[in-house]
């Protein structure tokens, strides 16, 4: 496998912000690869420097073979870019907008409701970008970076403000993509979104890339903790139990966090308690708690 | 993967920007109001009010052939006199108030029939025909004549209302549509990032510029063909001067002269509101102080300094020259070479405050 994006040893700072602190990675060609992490970790800026839009302060970066900075327009056609906000042109129509961002890399007119169709929007296709709802605008835009038919595809938060509906629509049109053979960089504040889509997760925080692997692998690596849940009161009084390193209980369900499941739940199943039980393993969630000592706030 | 062609192509990207930038234009109603609507007001408002000001003389018809009348100059330099040989019909015109006054002669006497519905009209013909009479009485004695009358109106010596005003509603136009469509959209664009997504895509600035000074321009040309129009109805009369069309290339710099100022409100401001507070606060005073509402021929002299420094004193003055004062195409290459100075300057300045991004 050929490396299409390889990231050495990059920073870049905004005044004494550390927005990107050392960062090296690598993604293969045909990879589904994820950044997580919350507010101000860096993603957005670590993407804008790999895409070329902003100069790193030290580091190289190569994109599809070649240096993004200063802007390259060898790289630009076979790239596709959603930016973390919908830019569209002022009052156009779905299919308008399509057409002139498609002009801008010369494809065919035909081209734009064939990404309609694509983008599940056809039906909308006369309407202002303006009056389109939130899902059916980052659908759009996404549409609008893939016209150009792009080998590489950057995704900044594409499901952010949607309901978990629209956000199931979408991660259903993105495995596509990355079936159809194009790599898709994808940032997220979701660990579930992460961990159901890419092959590979990022876990950056404060400008630095804390953990680098398949979600499974991630979580398999933590010393994986597993959370029996219980509905409040049904826990027989005075009950011991093996193992438990952590017992919260928040008034209607009672979570109880352990390393080793199994002498628990036999417990609990001889005394008949195992009714509205529920065993969740670990995610990347823990991971992420293990990694920073926080707990993961989106 | 796919068979673009990144570098070739510009004229297409160049009229696909340009579709996209017009469609932008026209779906806006407020910017439609503001640029085309607005500024036609003012015209169709001043140009009814200011209408009888702007010194006509008064419309008398004749009635036969009064000789008092139709002998002296005196009368004919001040009253539009039309002949009439139907005393009925012409008293009848009077009284609908196509003229002002019919004026009969019987013997000796002159008699002016009027309207009382317009009795400052009347009072005027009748002064004036007072003096007429004043100044044959004193011919028929045989003297020179001491005294005479010379009535001049000063707006004969300048411009009637409707000459001035359309120049100078035209160009306060194009100076607001142009700055505040440039200023907003630069700051539109940035908010939205999509300065940032056409940084990514594989188009020069130059196609991209230049739709946006092709809009511009088009909104200009289309805002010179409305205010002609209407000046040119017979309600307004408004008079064109040979070389009227040398306004074009007047109108296509002053667009550019003010696109640039809204470049650099769009540059520095980080909201449309702080944009467009900006815009207004260069143009109205602007309009004012160079002359684009009313002449300042009697403003202090400090003003008429400021003024001379004004891009869009240059752009009024330079249209009123050709359209309606009858100078030759020379006049426009001093105001001419003034907005495209201005607009370099401008666009200099621009190029140092602008910025991709909000923070
Ligand atoms: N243009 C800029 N100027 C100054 N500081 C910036 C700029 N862009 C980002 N930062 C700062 O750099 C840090 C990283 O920002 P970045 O946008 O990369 O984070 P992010 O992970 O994308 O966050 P989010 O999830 O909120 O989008 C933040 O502390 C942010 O405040
Ligand atoms: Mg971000």
């Amino acid at each position: 496998m050929t490396s299409t994006i390889t990231v050495h040893k990059l920073h870049k700072s905004y005044g004494s912000v550390r927005a990107v602190d050392d960062v090296s990675f690598e993604v293969a060609e045909g990879e589904f690869f994820g950044i997580l992490g919350p507010n101000g970790a860096g993603k957005t800026t670590t993407l804008e420097l790999i895409e070329g839009l902003r100069e790193p302060d030290k580091g190289t970066i190569h994109t599809l073979g070649l240096t993004p900075w200063p802007r390259n327009k060898a790289l630009l056609p076979r790239i596709g870019v959603q930016l973390q906000a919908t830019s569209f042109f002022e009052r156009l129509t779905a299919r308008e907008q399509l057409q002139t961002w498609g002009s801008l890399y010369g494809t065919s007119k035909g081209r734009a409701d064939e990404m309609l169709e694509l983008v599940g929007l056809a039906d909308k296709a006369g309407t202002r970008t303006e009056d389109l709802s939130g899902g059916q605008a980052q659908r759009l835009s996404l549409a609008c970076s893939l016209i150009h038919d792009p080998e590489l595809v950057f995704l900044d938060e594409p499901t952010a403000a949607l309901d978990p509906q629209a956000r199931r629509n979408l991660w259903d049109l993105l495995r596509t993509i990355n079936k159809q053979g194009r790599t898709v960089i994808l940032t997220t504040h979701y660990m579930d979104e992460a961990e159901l889509l890419c092959d590979r997760v990022a876990i950056m925080d404060h400008g630095k890339i804390l953990a680098n692997d398949a979600p499974a692998t991630l979580v398999r690596n933590l010393d994986a903790r597993v959370h029996i849940s219980l509905p409040h009161g049904t826990l027989p009084e005075n009950l011991e139990l093996p193992g438990i390193e952590n017992t919260t209980d928040d008034g209607l369900t009672v979570t109880l966090t352990t390393a080793e499941p199994a002498p628990v739940l036999t417990i609990l199943a001889e005394h008949h308690a195992l009714a509205g039980i529920g065993v969740k393993g670990a995610t990347l969630e823990d991971v992420f708690l293990e990694l920073t000592g926080r707990e993961y706030r989106a | 993967m796919n068979q673009t062609t990144p570098t070739g192509g510009a004229w297409a990207k160049f009229v696909s920007l340009s579709r996209a930038a017009m469609l932008g234009f026209v779906r806006e109603k407020t910017a439609l109001f503001f640029g085309l609507l607005f500024p036609l007001m003012f015209l169709v408002l001043f140009g009814g009010i200011f209408k009888d000001v702007g010194g006509s003389k008064p419309d008398v018809l004749q009635i036969g052939n009064a000789s008092i009348l139709s002998q002296s100059a005196d009368a004919r330099e001040v009253l539009d006199i039309t002949k009439s040989s139907d005393k009925a019909d012409a008293l009848e015109k009077v009284r609908k108030g196509d003229y002002d006054a019919a004026i009969e002669q019987r013997g000796d006497t002159l008699i002016v029939h009027y309207s009382a519905a317009d009795a400052v009209k009347a009072n005027t013909v009748q002064g004036i025909v007072q003096s007429v009479i004043g100044i044959e009485n004193q011919k028929a004695t045989g003297q020179e004549p001491k005294y005479s009358l010379s009535s001049e109106k000063v707006e004969d010596e300048s411009i009637s209302t409707i000459q001035y005003m359309t120049p100078g509603l035209l160009g306060w136009a194009i100076s607001m549509s142009a700055t505040f469509g440039a200023a907003l959209t630069l700051v539109t664009w940035r908010q939205k990032k999509t300065l940032r997504r056409l940084r990514l895509a594989p188009v020069g600035a130059t196609p991209i510029i230049a739709s946006r000074v092709g809009i511009t321009m088009g909104i200009a040309l289309v805002q010179t063909a409305l205010f002609i129009g209407v000046g040119l109805l017979p309600y307004f009369g408004l008079t064109l001067t040979d070389y009227w069309w040398m306004a074009f290339p007047l109108v296509l710099a002053g667009s550019l002269a003010f696109m640039s100022i809204g470049l650099v409100a769009g540059s520095w401001a980080k909201s449309q509101e702080t944009a467009s507070a900006i815009a207004n606060l260069v143009i109205l005073p602007m309009a004012f102080l160079s002359g684009s509402f009313f002449p300042l021929d009697n403003a202090p002299e400090w003003l008429q300094t400021v003024s001379t420094i004004l891009p869009l004193t240059h752009l009024v003055t330079g249209m009123q020259d050709v359209m309606v004062r009858g100078e030759r195409p020379s006049a426009i290459v001093l105001p001419l070479v003034i907005l495209l100075g201005f607009t370099a300057l401008m666009t200099f300045i621009a190029s140092r405050v602008f910025r991709w991004d909000d923070v």
